[in-house]
């Protein structure tokens, strides 16, 4: 077994109480004291800190438009100081990772998954110039209603900034790379600072009331809630953007011409609609169901429709939630699935995305 | 009382058996969202799968600790699931066994033991 790694916040964590685990190659805090379900609700009606300096963070000196022919994002209309979430897609029109992709004026900046970044950083340098992977910036992420609240006592210019904006702002004389973003639903920042600098950065936020440490385990609930991906789950080589309900992520300037890996496929599927789709699942019961499950037209049916790509229990919903994929003609919301869970057939209802609205500042 | 590896304890009650988990492990498994308990009168062998507890996070099976027939269940917390992680020696018990031999039992960890065997 290979060592795992350590982001430059492990020490904090352990002191926090954190219990860690592997996760991508990392040790990594999975939950505090508080636990899952405190983090989640602590996170949607307060602040939450989350450590995401497993991810990937890479700079890109290209042309947007050199980076649109890994993507099938419009990369050349993204303006300075304006971030997009993208997808690196595969020739069979698969999806490779998902990423955000800011433009910082005289580079482009690039948050991909941990456990994808070797990879991503790989399949950029094969097709472009000027890639430049950030190996020594942690990243943060805080998150919730009274994020702007607390980042705003370090940094006030975080007030200005609108959903997807990103700005440098100084901390302390520090730069800080700020994102108004992030992987909860809620309103909230990643901000990405110099190692050296995160640990006082973070004891800062933690040193007020309102903000917690939160682990990956409500890091999965709150993202479920929110109804996002999680690359390697719901969405991987498999799947397309368009099957992932991921259309609003290719912008209209690439639907003309493609110049995209799988562009065949995923333009095919855009104008006459995918086999299956993801579909967001209520459980009628109380038993979440979980990665894995497999998915029945009828309480009787021999044969799988789908399959139960994410699912658990949403504390803010206090029910189990799920989302899998199903056949395009099941995937219409109130259509009655049945998923088998040790042996028997329980039923589940198809319902839009997300689970909860999100309360983004846009 | 009496443990199991599986951080289940053991109390015998007259001719039965009540079954619950440990503190240790309704900590370990954290929130428990929902808990699956078996039917009356059900026929069980040690090892069998006879209950499911899912946290946030997670499921996990509750083994039959031995062999023997299920004669109570605790509905409350299926209700309630939130009781295993208030009260997981007390009132979030889980359900009732008869066992025909109440000796088996002397094979099973004490207190003392258990604590040594989780650290």
């Amino acid at each position: 077994m290979t060592e795992l790694r350590q982001t430059c916040l492990h020490d904090l964590h352990v002191e926090l109480g954190a219990k860690m685990v592997p996760f991508a190659g990392y040790a990594m805090p999975v939950q505090y004291p508080l636990g899952v379900m405190g983090e989640h609700l602590h996170t949607r009606e307060k602040a939450g800190l989350f450590d995401v300096s497993h991810m990937g963070q890479v700079i890109l000196r290209a042309p947007a438009r050199a980076l649109e022919t890994l993507v099938p994002v419009d990369v050349q209309g993204l303006a300075v100081g304006r971030q997009r979430y993208a997808l690196f897609t595969n020739a069979d029109g698969g999806i490779l990772d998902d990423l955000m992709v800011a433009n910082r004026g005289d580079h482009l900046f690039l948050v991909v998954n941990a456990a994808c970044k070797d990879a991503d950083i790989a399949h950029l340098q094969a097709h472009l110039p000027g890639v430049e992977p950030v190996t020594d910036r942690a990243l943060l992420a805080l998150q919730g209603p009274l994020a702007e609240q607390a980042l705003a006592r370090l940094v006030p210019g975080v007030t200005a900034l609108r959903f997807m904006d990103v700005a440098t702002l100084d901390w302390d004389g520090t730069a800080l790379w700020i994102s108004r973003s992030g992987y909860t639903g809620e309103d909230g920042f990643e901000i990405s600072l110099p190692e050296a600098r995160a640990e006082a950065f973070a004891r800062a936020l933690l040193a007020m009331g309102e903000v917690a440490p939160i682990g990956l385990g409500a890091r999965d609930s709150l993202r479920l809630e929110a109804g996002l991906c999680l690359y390697g789950h719901d969405i991987d080589t498999t799947t397309s953007p368009v099957e992932a309900g991921l259309s609003w992520a290719i912008q209209k300037s690439r639907r003309a011409n493609g110049g995209f890996p799988g562009a065949d496929r995923i333009l095919q599927e855009l104008t006459q609609g995918p086999a299956r789709k993801r579909v967001g699942l209520r459980p009628e019961g109380r038993a979440p169901m979980r990665e894995g499950t497999p998915l029945f037209a009828s309480e009787t049916a021999t044969d799988p429709v789908g399959t139960i790509t994410s699912g658990g229990f949403g504390p803010s919903l206090q029910a189990p939630i799920a989302m899998g994929y199903l056949p395009a003609d099941l995937a219409t919301p109130d259509t009655l699935i049945w998923a088998e869970l040790r042996g028997k057939r329980l039923p589940a209802r198809v319902c839009t995305l997300p689970f909860r609205p999100s309360s983004y500042r846009t | 009382m009496k443990f199991t590896e599986e951080h289940e304890w053991l109390l015998v009650d007259g001719d039965v058996v009540i079954v619950g988990i440990t503190d240790h492990a309704a900590e370990q498994l954290g929130d428990i969202v929902f808990v699956e308990l078996p039917e009356l009168e059900t026929k069980v062998a040690k090892g069998d799968e006879v209950s499911v507890i899912e946290s946030v996070k997670a499921a996990s099976d509750i083994l039959a600790p031995l062999d023997g027939e299920i004669v109570e269940i605790n509905d409350a917390i299926v209700t309630n699931p939130g009781l295993v992680n208030e009260d997981p020696m007390g009132e979030g018990w889980f359900f009732k066994m008869q066992i025909e031999d109440l000796s088996v039992l002397d094979d099973l960890m004490t207190e003392d033991e258990y604590k040594d065997f989780i650290g």
